[in-house]
């Protein structure tokens, strides 16, 4: 299993102590997780990601566990010939700030950049929300993704795969629940801000959606990587083992399938 | 580790921030929800719930403001809960500073059937003088109290009149007799804000529950309070409580301080008596040492 939502780097809103490659490889052993794939924190603030990634393969490098997921920009000049120079390079997913970079839920470009996504064979990973909305910054107004951008994005075309990450029930049932199974199939969700007991959403969410349709991911540097262990620790007895899905099997073969789409698409 | 051994660990844990619902809470399934907490409590390993019942939760008046009529059904429901599980829960006695005369009966009405501690909510800013003869009765008592907060209040919230750190510190320098829990550091808004501002006011003991889980959280409460003002918590979601039970055994603790986080300040601020299998669970582990 691996960790589908990590980062490297510092957060523009508080002090994150050691946002290092080096420390998440040593946590990610401790929690018995085989890799993560990787984002550079800052960059879902910045305007060009292309320094940002930069930064990021040159992080990680060094640590075979860390598969980087640089972020592409649709409405940035030359995205395309952004996307395949980080798949060719590796890139495990992409990831997407629709909210940071004020786009609305129906934007062509963002439907696009998933489109392409799929078809070079790698998931578009998107996030919710990086801290609670009741601590957030004054001068952090992006908000929440919505429950339409997903839909949105998810029904852009039967390639889509979208790694939803941060959400928390009523956002994942608005969601999987206006779409149609086929759509459903596209989108995988982490369980990192669903509640467990005594409400026990995420016991309700794998009767209802069904386990597969979920990946582990821990928001570390940001979170205690320890909480979706414990959430899934918790189940009831009945859920156990959980059958969740292995996010590093949605990117499978993507080292080969995806260098060879890439140079389809420059 | 065998099957049968808690996933939080075997010695004694107390979960001083949590909640039951009842009949008339407005949810058809609170029986069940209930029993999803004490079965989650039973497989993390929590010795005690400290609970409270928040009078209808917005049923029949709203949860942070409660009526005194839901209030004293709330606190009936909750001490009958109490009398049936008495070998794991205890109990706070939940009041409305705004109505004066019943908070006072409640509580004398509420001691006399159990509660072991105090709950308010955010029905009054912590400050205000209302909260005084309250926080006397508390004194008289030696009953602790559970007080709702919002970490960093930067604004009116709907629905509450919240209360931050600084406020509780304002109540707390004026009843010095009484020991304080801030409720939920990691339950909304900014904790890093609240640490400076009761770090001086050694009467407030703030709890870790909340859905909130940030990484440095509770290395930077245990660095600005030490382990004899952190008090381990649940509230609305034991799953993030089970992440900060395991995070306390990587952070670099030692056993003292994990078992003053764990149990031992609960025991301090409501009385070893209340807690009896958490005393023999101590003993018998003092004794094999």
């Amino acid at each position: 299993m691996i960790d589908c939502a990590a980062y490297i780097g510092p957060y523009p809103f508080r002090h994150l102590p050691h946002p290092e490659p080096e420390v998440l490889v040593r946590v990610l052993e401790r929690e018995g997780l085989l890799g993560a794939w990787v984002g550079y924190l800052p960059a879902a603030w910045h305007r060009d990601p292309l320094p940002g990634n930069e930064t990021l393969f040159a992080a990680i490098d060094a640590y075979p566990a860390l598969r980087a997921a640089p972020v592409v920009r649709p409405d940035w000049p030359q995205w395309e010939r952004m996307l395949s120079d980080v798949v060719s390079r590796g890139a495990a997913a992409i990831r997407a700030y629709p909210m940071q970079w004020g786009m609305g839920p129906h934007d062509d470009d963002m439907r696009a950049l998933a489109m392409a996504c799929g078809q070079l064979g790698v998931p578009l990973v998107l996030t919710v929300r990086f801290e609670d909305l009741r601590q957030r910054s004054a001068l952090d107004v992006a908000g929440d993704l919505t429950a339409a951008h997903v839909r949105s994005i998810a029904r852009a075309g039967p390639a889509v795969r979208v790694v939803v990450t941060g959400a928390g029930r009523d956002l994942l049932e608005e969601t999987h629940w206006g779409l149609t199974p086929a759509e459903q199939g596209r989108v995988f969700w982490d369980f990192a801000w669903i509640w467990g007991p005594p409400e026990d959403h995420l016991a309700h969410l794998f009767r209802t959606v069904g386990p597969e349709r979920f990946v582990y991911g821990t928001h570390w540097p940001l979170r205690l990587t320890q909480a979706p262990r414990a959430n899934l620790d918790l189940l009831p007895g009945d859920l156990q083992p959980s059958g969740i899905s292995d996010a590093s099997a949605l990117a499978a073969g993507s080292t080969s399938r995806t260098r060879e789409g890439a140079r389809r698409v420059r | 580790m065998t099957d049968d051994t808690p996933l939080g660990g075997g010695s004694p844990l107390i979960d001083a921030h949590a909640h039951f619902y009842h009949a008339e809470a407005g949810r058809a399934d609170w029986a069940r929800v209930n029993q999803v907490r004490l079965r989650a409590g039973d497989r993390i390993g929590i010795t005690y719930h400290v609970a409270s019942v928040l009078g209808s939760y917005g049923h029949t008046s709203p949860t942070y403001f409660p009526s005194p009529a839901d209030l004293t059904r709330g606190n009936d429901a909750m001490a009958a809960l109490a009398d049936a599980e008495a070998h794991r829960v205890r109990w706070y006695v939940t009041v409305n500073p705004n109505h004066t005369a019943h908070a006072l009966t409640e509580i004398d009405r509420g001691v006399s059937r159990g509660a072991i501690g105090i709950k308010l909510l955010a029905s009054r800013r912590a400050h205000d003088p209302l909260l005084d003869p309250i926080c006397e009765r508390a004194a008289d008592g030696s009953l602790p109290v559970l007080h709702h907060i919002w970490q960093h209040r930067t604004r009116e919230w709907p629905n509450q009149e919240v209360s931050d750190g600084r406020d509780l510190s304002r109540l707390a320098e004026r009843h010095p007799q009484v020991s304080f829990i801030l409720a939920h550091l990691g339950g909304g808004g900014d904790w890093a804000h609240t640490l400076p501002a009761v770090q001086a006011q050694s009467n407030i003991f703030p709890d870790l529950s909340g859905s909130g889980v940030d990484r440095g959280m509770i290395d930077a409460a245990l660095d600005a309070l030490g382990s004899e003002r952190v008090l381990w918590a649940c509230d609305v979601t034991m799953e993030t409580g089970l992440a900060k039970l395991r995070a306390l055994d990587v952070i670099g603790l030692g056993s003292d301080a994990r078992a003053n986080v764990r149990w031992r300040n609960a025991s301090r601020l409501f009385g070893a008596h209340a807690f009896p299998r958490c005393q023999s669970a101590a003993s018998a582990a003092a004794v094999g040492s």
